[in-house]
């Protein structure tokens, strides 16, 4: 059960307070939250927490899903990588089937609320079916400025409807005929992938995954594909290696794709070659051997060359963690250069920034704490919570 | 003895709701030439709002055409022109978007280029709505203010030192205004009110409040 009261001893002083009296405001007004599916994906694993300290609040908060036929999940997801840039094939067929699916999903639903809030691309079109009461807002958790023409040509006008959209950054959105918001993602510090661990039970966590904690490590946590650069990552650390003894643990998910499986093979070959490369497939609910490679690290990388909010940063920062992050997307935004860790755009620069810190030590405790207050100002749940209450208050006046 | 408010004081923290614009820049030209079409409350938030969403473990550039110029663009010269812009000196929005405005003009007419950015980030011009959130009963004497002070969320020594005064017209910021209107003490408002709140963090104002006020009250009869 969450308990917005739990958050006191991790939030900064006072923002429990301003929730609260946020929360007096808003009572009694409706939210609803639409989004693809509870599981597995970003703005799911948001709204598993935000929603039930929406009621844990006395606020009347509710989450609901679209579904449909294995065509409508196809499509949302086509239409999602095309939004995104990559080249996809998108049939007229398909697009007016995805929008009956959502013509049928209207019906199903309960769409009246003072406030909505549609998150990214399944549910979107549920646009059309909006009642005349409440105010609708597209929440897009994803890097929208540079879609696939065709794509953003069908679906620019369904943005267009809602009252306003929200965006991570400013630089993700496109130029719409609404207000764009710009609200950062979050992390929750009391989730099993962020809340503290005893040494203890991080130890038992890495012997699990055969990951022995004899030499200082460096992790990298992310898919096994080229736009997380794990590949890149074993170059810049065998740069590293000639003067450190660590060892590097790359841990994440295949996708099964061409691409993916490419990847892994490249770097099981590099595993195979040197015993310091540790490379772990995690399943898709590891949450907390997540938090334990984190917390086991002294340096974490995310050196993505392509990325959209990259919240991984935060949750490292949390555990006090210096983190070089690629210059992409919205690890510039987290990362605070030289204060929290820094930005690389080459394996060069990461490999420069790794044997820099693992040469002072003690800029790695300093930047360590640097990043755990700088998240806990700006990315942790509370303060999205706050967000999200003053764009019902604000789009209410 | 213990004076109370004629009126109490409610102390108001602040959330800021922000709302990228469609204008953004990529080199210094552009940057003057969005500053001059941008709405005002834009230029209200890359100059005073810096205050609020900077952090005293950051480099400290005064507001964010600076920080961007500086870390983006890498002019150092234009950057600490702009830096050094004191937006709490100005009288009214427009005023600061006129020097800052010409400030880069100035710049560019030294310049036989346009210095731009080529591996950075381009300036995305924003704005933000303000929602006041009213924290507590409310104050009636120095004591209970100086207590309320010391644990309210920063945000509220924003509103009351920061957008009150730049935004909302009360000039002598609400500290200042409340401390000598209701409890009829015009020297401590008066030090409270010339408190330089530019190129400081907003907990460093608290301190400076904080230490004023305790000398008021150790100053006073028992």
């Amino acid at each position: 059960m969450i308990r917005i009261e739990d958050y006191r001893r991790v939030a900064p002083p006072g923002v429990v307070d301003i929730i609260l009296t946020l929360a007096e405001r808003v009572r009694g007004r409706r939210f609803l939250h639409l989004s693809g599916g509870r599981f597995g994906s970003g703005p799911a694993e948001i709204l598993q927490t935000l929603v039930p300290m929406m009621s844990d609040l006395g606020i009347d908060a509710a989450w609901e899903i679209t579904g449909g036929d294995p065509g409508f999940y196809t499509t949302g997801a086509t239409l999602r990588a095309a939004l995104r840039g990559s080249e996809r094939v998108l049939t007229d067929e398909a697009l007016d089937h995805f929008v009956e699916m959502n013509r049928v999903n209207a019906k199903k639903l309960v769409l009246d609320a003072d406030l909505v809030l549609v998150h990214d691309v399944q549910p979107a079109t549920l646009i059309e079916h909006r009642p005349s009461r409440g105010r609708w807002v597209w929440a897009c958790h994803f890097d929208a400025s540079r879609p696939q023409r065709r794509a953003w040509t069908f679906f620019r006008p369904f943005v267009n409807q809602y009252d306003a959209a929200v965006f991570a950054l400013p630089n993700f959105s496109r130029r719409l005929g609404v207000p764009k918001y710009v609200i950062h993602p979050s992390i929750d510090p009391l989730s099993e992938k962020n809340r503290e661990l005893p040494p203890r039970e991080v130890s038992t966590l890495l012997r699990a995954l055969s990951i022995p904690q004899d030499k200082p490590l460096l992790v990298q946590i992310g898919a096994f594909t080229p736009a997380e650069d794990p590949v890149g990552v074993v170059n810049a650390y065998r740069m590293v290696k000639k003067h450190h003894d660590v060892r590097l643990v790359l841990a994440g998910t295949s996708g099964g794709e061409a691409d993916s499986v490419a990847q892994l093979g490249e770097l099981r070959e590099a595993a195979e070659a040197d015993r310091d490369i540790l490379v772990r497939e995690l399943p898709p609910d590891a949450s907390l051997q997540i938090n334990a490679l984190q917390r086991a690290a002294i340096i974490v990388l995310q050196k993505s060359v392509r990325e959209s909010f990259g919240l991984g940063a935060a949750e490292a920062m949390w555990k006090g963690k210096p983190v070089i992050g690629g210059f992409v997307g919205g690890l510039p935004q987290q990362i605070i250069y030289d204060v929290t860790g820094y930005v690389v755009s080459s394996v060069e620069g990461a490999a420069f920034r790794l044997r820099h810190l693992l040469n002072a030590p003690e800029l790695i405790a300093r930047m360590g704490a640097a990043g755990r207050e700088h998240v806990r100002r700006s990315f942790l749940i509370t303060r999205h919570l706050v967000d999200y209450m003053a764009l019902l208050i604000h789009l209410s006046q | 003895m213990t004076t109370r408010a004629s009126q109490p004081f409610v102390f108001i923290g602040c959330v800021e709701l922000r709302q990228a614009l469609d204008h953004r820049a990529t080199d210094e030209r552009e940057l003057l030439e969005r500053l001059e079409e941008v709405p005002a409350g834009s230029v209200f938030y890359h100059t005073h709002g810096y205050f609020l969403r900077h952090r005293p473990i950051t480099t400290v550039y005064g507001n964010d055409f600076a920080s961007w110029v500086a870390t983006q663009v890498r002019d150092q010269v234009l950057a600490e022109r702009l830096a050094v812009v004191n937006p709490f000196e100005f009288t009214g929005l427009e005023h600061l978007r006129e020097e800052l405005a010409s400030i880069i003009h100035d710049h560019l007419l030294r310049l036989s280029t346009v210095p731009r950015v080529e591996f950075g980030e381009p300036f995305y011009f924003q704005q933000s709505h303000i929602v006041e959130v009213a924290l507590g009963p409310g104050t009636n004497t120095l004591g209970e203010f100086r207590a309320g002070l010391a644990s309210v969320d920063a945000s509220a020594i924003y509103f009351h030192m920061v957008e009150a005064r730049a935004r909302l017209g009360r000039r002598a910021g609400d500290f200042a205004e409340w401390i000598r209107t209701s409890l009829g003490m015009p020297e401590l408002a008066d030090r409270i009110e010339h408190i330089d709140t530019y190129m400081t963090s907003l907990e460093r104002v608290r301190a400076r409040v904080l230490a004023l006020v305790d000398t008021a009250l150790e100053a006073r009869p028992r």
